[in-house]
């Protein structure tokens, strides 16, 4: 099917397009609402069902690089916001701009993420045979507060007494915790792709006020990761803190 | 009416779909709905013999108490890849991929869908998936039933489960591609006066359809990831040695996988709403109610997953609701039959091939809808749960159902879609092989079922050898049933007779596009100022005075 300037030969109006192409966002959105769904629906369950492992889980989180990021991403949705009205408004260098703040803060936020996975590693929390909750109480390192690891290790003994099968447990939740903050990852990852994609037509000065479906829509997509992260972000590192 | 197409008389050749391009790289790279839809319609064909092939087997295999020829190892893969094939790989993409993509542009009066580069790519990655199926299908197969039940599927199983769950995986996306860009084309591409309730029936369903596809799809798909992860990794979602959950696996599977049944017969019922008014030549009875039992089965669908699970381990109190939810289904699909009935009533019927099919979809539908409702009940289904009552009920629904619906769709469009005319006599003569087939296979085992005949066995007692003998000479029938419309289908592509524009005469816009339509469907933009099936003020039709034509509410 030829295409007109903008216009594709299957719509009949720029108008036409514009709606099907957020339609299908749209459409799309409500998808992956369900797909995450799934694992949030995991999480509920497992949470109830180990609310000690899940608690001490949840406490061996870095919440300071977890609230760094959340900043950022929301830094990252008003940047795209941003980008989206300059296209509207056809302030074309804007455009630009503002989708290179947001590629970056997406990716400041998946370096920070690669820290805190490598962390994770680093304290035998990756589930698998090596897993152990205890190691890194009987292993800390010296950066680590004496006070802080020493409260956590009681906690942790009473924990195993509760619940002795507490490290296959504690492994749901780290099955959980990656699954979840790694399929959003990927997303982030998905979501950089298409900046980069968008950014570079945008130096052509391709958005103007009348045609700029494609930074409408994939500011959607990006508002829709930044959302789950809203949603993670309390589950997996607030809801069990208490220290 | 003004006549702003093609008129049928005209007799110069005109470029259409088949005939614009030529050569590979057209069709593996064409974003021509018409040409996308008949990619998938090799590629199902391809999986319905596969799947076919393994259910000949099991078949064979079952003639003799003890098993005739296969190992109870091998008998397990034959039922897990049949299902696998069959449900993922042909059923689900059937009328969907292949009708719905061809027709609904055309019905709705749109050049095209509304993403078709999406629509290329959702075959592509079906194309992916099952490749990946056929890998492990290859590779040993696998045996862990088509419901990938944890944990024997994530820890004990020795098969190659891993690709399978991979390919169904990225196959899911093809499904929910084609699903999203249904409902923005229904919604967004209609042409002018093509208004809601303008919309051909067969569209009704699709976007049904399309709804199922789209919610519940993501769903199984994150479902099998994590079963994949599991297995790939050790973790421990659903494996109860590491304090996951075995049931939440099959809450989340059957969560899609039972309004994955609604997937495959919405459009079969789409396609008999438009079959039936047409060969009655009468409007159809209640239009609106039909539209709207699609729309209530794709809603109820989703609330019904756990009467799967009667036996597996859920309260009481969900078994209740969900029995009686399960009931529910029952009243719009009901809607449906009665208004199908209705819609035949002195309507003045003619025995074309496709009607053949209708009237079948409507017997054999009707007995595997009332034995889902045996199903239903709490009591009786610890009696029947996991016996040949239950795959003789779905077989009535999936393949009485759904694939007869598909069957009398390409019947009926096939005019539509090459312009040839396929034999007629031999054609109603495979109906009716079918038919006879259908029945001699499925209706003893839900006898076999009653008396206690668990499915997934590679052996019985003797007592049932008779009625599984009576099973398998009537899946020979059906194989000859099938073979016969594959063989002339392809004959006449080559020797049929020209179909022309409207050859039943129908009502729907897509008879008035050219036969084969031209690549951009319409010449000039179609402006719909006609009612549905409203045969009366059609006389463009060219029905002639004095022509069969039914009164249009019978004789009241």
């Amino acid at each position: 099917m030829h295409r007109t300037g903008e216009l594709y030969g299957q719509f009949e109006t720029l108008e036409q397009q514009k709606e099907s192409a957020a339609l299908g966002m749209w459409v799309f959105l409500v998808t992956e609402v369900l797909f995450f769904g799934g694992l949030f629906l995991a999480y509920a369950i497992n949470r109830h069902a180990y609310f000690e492992a899940f608690g001490i889980g949840s406490n061996t989180l870095d919440i300071k690089l977890g609230g760094f990021n959340t900043v950022v991403l929301i830094m990252s949705s008003l940047t795209m916001a941003m980008a989206v009205w300059s296209a509207q408004v056809g302030k074309k260098r804007l455009v630009s701009i503002f989708l290179i703040a947001t590629l970056s803060l997406g990716t400041v936020f998946l370096g920070v993420k690669v820290i805190e996975y490598k962390q994770k590693f680093d304290h035998h929390l990756i589930p698998g045979h090596g897993f152990d909750m205890r190691y890194r109480t009987e292993n800390p390192s010296q950066t680590d507060d004496p006070k802080e690891i020493a409260l956590e290790k009681e906690e942790l003994g009473k924990a195993f007494t509760q619940d002795p099968d507490i490290n296959a447990h504690g492994q749901l939740y780290f099955s959980l915790y990656f699954a979840m903050t790694g399929l959003h990852a990927l997303h982030m990852i998905v979501g950089a792709g298409l900046l980069v994609w968008l950014i570079k037509v945008s130096f052509r000065g391709r958005f103007t006020p009348q045609y700029n479906t494609p930074v409408e829509i994939v500011g959607l997509y990006w508002h829709f990761v930044d959302i789950v992260w809203i949603y993670l972000f309390p589950l997996l590192y607030l809801i069990d803190r208490h220290r | 009416m003004s006549e702003p197409f093609l008129p049928p008389q005209h007799k110069e050749p005109h470029e259409d779909y088949l005939n614009a391009t030529y050569g590979i790289r057209s069709w593996l790279l064409t974003t021509d709905h018409k040409r996308i839809a008949l990619l998938y319609l090799v590629s199902v064909t391809f999986f319905f013999f596969v799947g076919g092939i393994f259910a000949t087997m099991i078949r064979i295999h079952l003639l003799t108490p003890s098993g005739a020829l296969v190992t109870p190892e091998t008998y397990n893969k034959l039922f897990t890849m049949h299902g696998v094939a069959m449900i993922f790989f042909f059923l689900i993409p059937s009328i969907p991929a292949v009708l719905g993509n061809f027709l609904i542009p055309l019905m709705i009066g749109a050049k095209d869908l509304a993403f078709p580069k999406i629509n290329l790519l959702s075959w592509y990655i079906y194309i992916i998936g099952g490749c990946f199926v056929l890998y492990s299908f290859g590779t040993g197969g696998l045996d862990t039933g088509w419901t990938f039940y944890t944990p024997l599927s994530s820890i004990y199983s020795n098969s190659a489960v891993t690709p399978a769950v991979i390919g169904i995986f990225i196959n899911g996306f093809s499904s929910i591609l084609t699903g999203l860009n249904f409902i923005v084309t229904i919604h967004t591409m209609r042409a002018p006066g093509m208004t809601w309730f303008r919309l051909p029936l067969f569209v009704w369903a699709h976007y049904a359809t399309s709804l199922v596809m789209i919610l519940g799809t993501p769903v199984v798909a994150i479902t099998l990831l994590l079963a994949g992860l599991e297995r790939m990794f050790h973790l421990g979602f659903f494996n109860p040695a590491l304090g996951g959950d075995p049931i939440l696996f099959q809450h989340l599977f059957w969560f899609y996988s039972h309004p994955a049944v609604y997937i495959m017969i919405l459009p079969s019922m789409g396609v008999v709403s438009e079959i039936i008014p047409t060969l009655a030549r009468k409007p159809i009875f209640g239009y609106s109610f039909i539209a709207g039992s699609s729309i209530a089965i794709a809603v109820v669908g989703f609330l019904v997953w756990a009467h799967h699970m009667f036996v597996t381990g859920e309260s009481t109190y969900a078994a209740l609701t969900f029995s009686f939810l399960s009931y529910l289904v029952a009243i719009p699909s009901a809607v449906k039959v009665f208004n199908w009935t209705a819609t035949l009533y002195k309507g003045s019927i003619s025995w074309d091939t496709p009607m053949l099919y209708a009237l079948g979809f409507i017997g054999l539908f009707l007995i595997g809808g009332l034995t889902g409702l045996f199903l239903a009940c709490l009591g009786l289904d610890i009696h029947i749960h996991d016996t040949y009552f239950v795959i003789a009920h779905f077989h009535y629904i999936m393949v009485g159902g759904a694939v007869m619906g598909y069957l009398g769709g390409l019947h009926f469009w096939w005019p539509k879609i090459t312009n040839k005319l396929y034999p007629e006599s031999l054609s109603r003569l495979a109906a009716v092989i079918l038919f006879i087939g259908f029945n001699l296979t499925f209706f003893p085992q839900f006898i076999l079922g009653y008396l206690g005949m668990p499915r997934r066995y590679h052996t019985y007692p003797p007592e049932f050898q008779v009625l599984n003998v009576l099973s398998t000479a009537g899946a020979s029938i059906l194989a000859l049933g099938y073979l016969l419309p594959m063989a002339y289908f392809a004959w006449c592509m080559r020797y049929g007779k020209t179909a022309g524009m409207n050859p039943w005469p129908a009502t729907g816009l897509e008879w008035k596009a050219p036969s084969p339509p031209p690549t951009e469907n319409f010449l000039v933009t179609p402006e719909v100022n006609w009612e549905p099936y409203d045969f009366h003020s059609r006389p463009d039709l060219g029905l002639a005075a004095g022509a069969p034509l039914a009164p249009a509410h019978g004789d009241d």
